[in-house]
Formats: C-alpha cells, sequence, structure tokens
C-alpha cells in the first residue's frame, strides 16, 4: 500500500510527465528545425536571404533571396484579415448581443463545421469557383492571384475570429449591459460602447490567431495563390507565399542540398512569425486581466 | 393615497416560463416618496422592482398579466418606447457596476447615449450629478482615473450617480447597500433620503432596519404575494398580517 500522499505524489508526477511530453516534441521539432535551415549561412547571409530580391535555388549559381516568398505571405495574410476581421467580428457581435437562443444554435455548430472543412476542399473550391470569377471580373491572363488565395484565407480565418471574440463577448458581465440598458440604451449602443470596448482585448487576440491561422495556411494557397516568386505589386498578380513554395519544393530538393536547408531556413523564418503573432496574442490577452478590463 | 401617485400597479402576475412569480400584486406607489419592498430571498420583490423599469424583458421566457401604469401610461402596451420608459425610471444595481471606463465617462455615458456631445454641458452634467450622489468631494480631482479603482461604497454612489445623470423621474434601487460596509451604507441611506425631494424612489432591501429608517411606504412580499403594504410606521408598529408581524420581529427570515 503506498500512502495517500505518495498516491498524491505518483499523480502529479504522472501528469506533469505527459504535460513535458508535448513540450519535448515541441523542442525536438524546433531543434531539428534550426538543424537542417541554419547551415545555409554558410551559403548566403541571413540578410540577404531575408532581403534578396531573388529566388532561383536551382540555378548555377543559386539565388536564395526569399523577399518574394515573404511578400507573398504578407500580401495574402493582410487580404485576408482585411476579410476576415469585419466578417469575424461582426458575426461574434451578432452571435452574442443580437442573435436569438435559436439561431445561435443553429449558426454555432455551422461555423464550427466552418473550420473542420479540409483545407484542400477550400483551395478546390478557390481553382474551380474563385479563381475563374476573380479571372472574369478583373480581366486578367490568370485567377490564381494573391486576391484569390486572400478570399480563400479570409473565409478560413473567420471561425477564429469569431469564436473567440464571441467567448470574449459573452464573458463580459451582464451586469455591464444591464447598466446601460437601465440607462435608457438601445441593444446597439450597448454593444458598441460597452460589452465591445470590455471584450478588447479579447477580439484583438482573436484577430492576431486569425492572422496566424491564415499566414501558416499551406494547401489553400499553393493550390490557388498561383505561385510566381515575384514581389507583388498589386493583389491582382500571382504570388508564392512561404508556405506554398516549402511545400512546392521539397519534394525536388535534394536531401542535404543548399535548396534543402533554404528550405529549412525559410521554416524557421515562419517559425519566428508564428510565435511572434502567438506572444502578441498571449500579450495582449493578460495585459487587462488584473483590472478587469481596458479603461477605454 | 390616491392623491400624487407616481405607479399604479394592478393585478399583476409575472411568470419565469412556468414559474409563477408574482401573484396578483396591486400596488400604487406615490411620488416623491420612498417606497420599501421588504421580504426573503426569493419573494418576488426583485422582479416586482424589475418589472417596472421592463428590465426582466432581457431574461427569455417571461409572461406578465395586469396592468403597470407610471403616470397613467400603461408601460407594457404596444406602443411603450422601452429606451424612453428607462430613461424615466432609472435603476442602480445590487453590486455596484461601474462601467470599466474613467469616473468621468460613466457619468457621462447616459447623456452622451442621449445625444448630448456638448463638453461644457457635459461637465455640468458630471458635476451635478455627482454631487447630488454625495461623491463629488471623494472624486473631484479624479475623474480621469478609472472607476474601478474606487472603493465599493463609492462605486455604488457613482452608479447612482450615473443614473441621476439621465434625470430621471423614478429611480428604483435594487438592494444598493447590502454589499457595503456600515459607514457606506449610513452614507448611501442619508443620500437616499436627501433624494426623495426630486425623485420617487423604490427600494428593495433585505434589511428590515433599513426599510423602517428611509421609507415612507412599505410592502411586505412572501412567496409572489404582496402580503401588506402602508405606511412604514404601520408595518413596523402594528402589522395587521401575522405573517408579516412573524417577519419583521424575526421569526422567519
Amino acid at each position: 500500500m503506498i500512502s495517500r500522499k505518495g498516491k498524491d505524489l505518483l499523480i502529479q508526477n504522472l501528469f506533469l510527465f505527459f504535460a513535458s511530453i508535448s513540450i519535448l516534441v515541441l523542442f525536438l521539432i524546433m531543434a531539428f528545425l534550426f538543424k537542417e535551415g541554419l547551415p545555409i549561412i554558410e551559403v548566403v547571409s541571413p540578410l540577404r536571404f531575408l532581403f534578396g530580391k531573388s529566388w532561383y535555388p536551382t540555378y548555377e549559381p543559386p539565388e536564395f533571396g526569399i523577399l518574394p516568398l515573404i511578400m507573398g505571405s504578407v500580401a495574402v495574410t493582410l487580404g485576408a484579415i482585411t476579410i476576415a476581421i469585419p466578417l469575424g467580428v461582426a458575426t461574434a457581435i451578432y452571435l452574442s448581443e443580437v442573435a436569438n437562443l435559436r439561431v445561435k444554435e443553429l449558426l454555432k455548430p455551422v461555423i464550427e463545421l466552418l473550420a473542420g472543412v479540409p483545407s484542400v476542399v477550400y483551395g478546390f473550391f478557390g481553382l474551380v469557383v474563385v479563381a475563374p470569377w476573380i479571372q472574369d471580373l478583373f480581366d486578367l491572363p490568370t485567377g490564381l492571384t494573391a486576391l484569390t488565395a486572400s478570399i480563400m484565407l479570409g473565409i478560413m480565418a473567420s471561425p477564429t475570429v469569431i469564436s473567440i471574440s464571441e467567448d470574449a463577448l459573452s464573458s463580459v458581465p451582464i451586469s455591464y449591459r444591464e447598466a446601460s440598458l437601465a440607462l435608457g440604451t438601445t441593444k446597439w449602443h450597448t454593444a458598441i460602447s460597452v460589452t465591445v470596448p470590455a471584450a478588447l482585448s479579447g477580439i484583438c487576440t482573436a484577430c492576431i490567431l486569425g492572422m496566424a491561422r491564415a499566414i501558416e495556411e499551406t494547401m489553400t494557397v499553393l493550390m490557388v495563390a498561383g505561385g510566381a516568386a515575384i514581389i507583388p505589386t498589386t493583389l491582382l498578380q500571382p504570388v508564392r507565399p512561404m508556405t506554398a513554395n516549402i511545400i512546392a519544393e521539397m519534394g525536388e530538393a535534394v536531401h542535404g542540398s543548399e535548396h534543402f536547408h533554404a528550405l529549412f531556413a525559410i521554416a524557421v523564418v515562419l517559425f519566428f512569425i508564428t510565435l511572434a503573432l502567438n506572444l502578441l496574442a498571449d500579450y495582449i490577452s493578460h495585459r487587462f486581466k488584473e483590472t478587469g478590463s481596458a479603461t477605454l | 393615497m390616491a392623491n400624487n401617485t407616481k405607479i399604479m400597479v394592478e393585478n399583476l402576475i409575472f411568470y419565469y416560463g412556468n414559474d409563477k412569480a408574482l401573484e396578483d400584486v396591486s400596488m400604487l406607489i406615490q411620488e416623491n416618496k420612498i417606497t420599501a419592498l421588504i421580504g426573503p430571498s426569493g419573494c418576488g420583490k426583485s422582479t416586482f422592482l424589475r418589472v417596472l423599469n421592463r428590465m426582466n424583458d432581457l431574461i427569455p421566457g417571461t409572461k406578465l398579466k395586469g396592468k403597470v401604469l407610471i403616470d397613467g401610461y400603461d408601460i407594457y402596451s404596444n406602443t411603450t418606447d422601452v429606451v424612453e420608459l428607462r430613461k424615466k425610471v432609472g435603476m442602480v444595481f445590487q453590486k455596484s457596476n461601474p462601467f470599466p471606463k474613467s469616473i468621468f465617462d460613466n457619468v457621462a455615458y447616459g447623456p452622451r447615449a442621449h445625444g448630448i456631445r456638448d463638453k461644457a454641458r457635459l461637465t455640468n452634467i458630471v458635476e451635478e450629478s455627482l454631487e447630488k450622489a454625495a461623491i463629488w468631494d471623494e472624486v473631484k480631482d479624479k475623474l480621469k482615473q478609472s472607476a474601478m479603482e474606487l472603493s465599493g461604497g463609492q462605486q455604488q454612489r457613482l452608479c447612482i450617480a450615473r443614473a441621476l445623470a439621465i434625470n430621471p423621474e423614478i429611480i428604483l434601487m435594487d438592494e444598493p447597500a447590502s454589499a457595503l460596509d456600515p459607514i457606506s451604507t449610513a452614507k448611501i441611506e442619508e443620500l437616499i433620503r436627501v433624494l426623495k425631494e426630486k425623485y420617487t424612489i423604490v427600494i428593495v432591501t433585505h434589511n428590515m432596519q433599513q426599510a423602517a429608517r428611509v421609507s415612507d411606504y412599505t410592502g411586505f412580499f412572501l412567496l409572489g404575494e404582496l402580503i401588506e403594504f402602508s405606511d412604514t410606521n404601520k408595518i413596523f408598529t402594528s402589522p395587521q398580517d401575522s405573517r408579516t408581524e412573524d417577519y419583521i420581529t424575526g421569526r422567519f427570515g
């Protein structure tokens, strides 16, 4: 028989063990990423890698400048959040402040389903529906553009924005709403002047996580962004975001070659971008926690 | 008693879903008087209070029968503008609930929502309301600070100031001092007595001494029924109903 204290300790350590595994795995992935990505420094300087304007990995000599890829990612991500934030926040406000229970119970699972659709399905939809439409609308040589990718990513990121914003809005105490309504204000006025400001840190977090969702999406952008490694000047040009570039070239890069290391280095860059976004989201959501909410 | 009736409630029956919360309540509430509603928890006194500014509309599945007239108008008729009604009937809640905004913005919230934009006028309203709520001296130097930094008693007086800023005629108070210390409670009670010169006040309280101290009329609720309603003096010195007597003498509660 183990003592009660011993049992307690055993269980505690068991859970600690499982928790440690996930952290360990994360560190292993990181270590592997750096091990395979860092050797590229021997070929190009970090600055030339990040800000070089040409990506010709198979030329002789090769060029490993990933600025066009970064700009491709930036273009589709900015396009995507321009769609996802208004759409997502407005939907969240509707769900939490306006919709009656029945509408809410119908809409929430549908939105969650939207998040569960495989990205290849979105890509396919973008390919056969959105791209031809964009091509016709703007009279372009190809419909596979940054805009097409933005639209698809915008739709894909909005469930993230909606569900986190909605959580933030729902956790605003009902007493705030009552106080506002009791002062003779409309439901709408109450939502805009009290509930949304009180939930603002949560809504910001939602938007940043939505952005992270857009920047890390791979399959869809591979299918609909067009794949041209050029720095875009408008959203109507084809682009090659970092994620799409990695997956498109990984198969043909010789294991251990400069090209191979360069692709891992792109993954390292991507890793830091998403890490920064997550830290930012974390910072914003914790910032106002102590006083309950922001003073606006 | 019917000379200056401000609120007339007739045969009010109120349901939450299928549960009857109020049973055939009739009451005349006098202008510029303080009417206290007492009774044990769950007796319907808060529900009754929230009927008067239609706050219960926010709860799905409530149903109401009977009539509630304020200044002779049926506030539950189809043509009633709830927003206008609540401008006229202010409310102070049990738990102080200032917005997470500055002290100034809290008080200015109502007037701003009703279209007052002029800075000087807003400043005036804020100062006046804070003075009426007897908190001006304590906060005049820190109007820009967050209302969340005030003490519980100050927050509650701020909420009263916020309610006064929309210039209501009636103020409903739902156990406004139940979460406060004795000193803050005394301040609130003193404030209530002063306010009755300009406003009609209906106050729900758990505390019978409080009802006896501040009110002109008292209604005793039990299990959704209004058992007895009359002058506060009469209720506390010679209650007509034995249940009222049992309650105020502390035999149950």
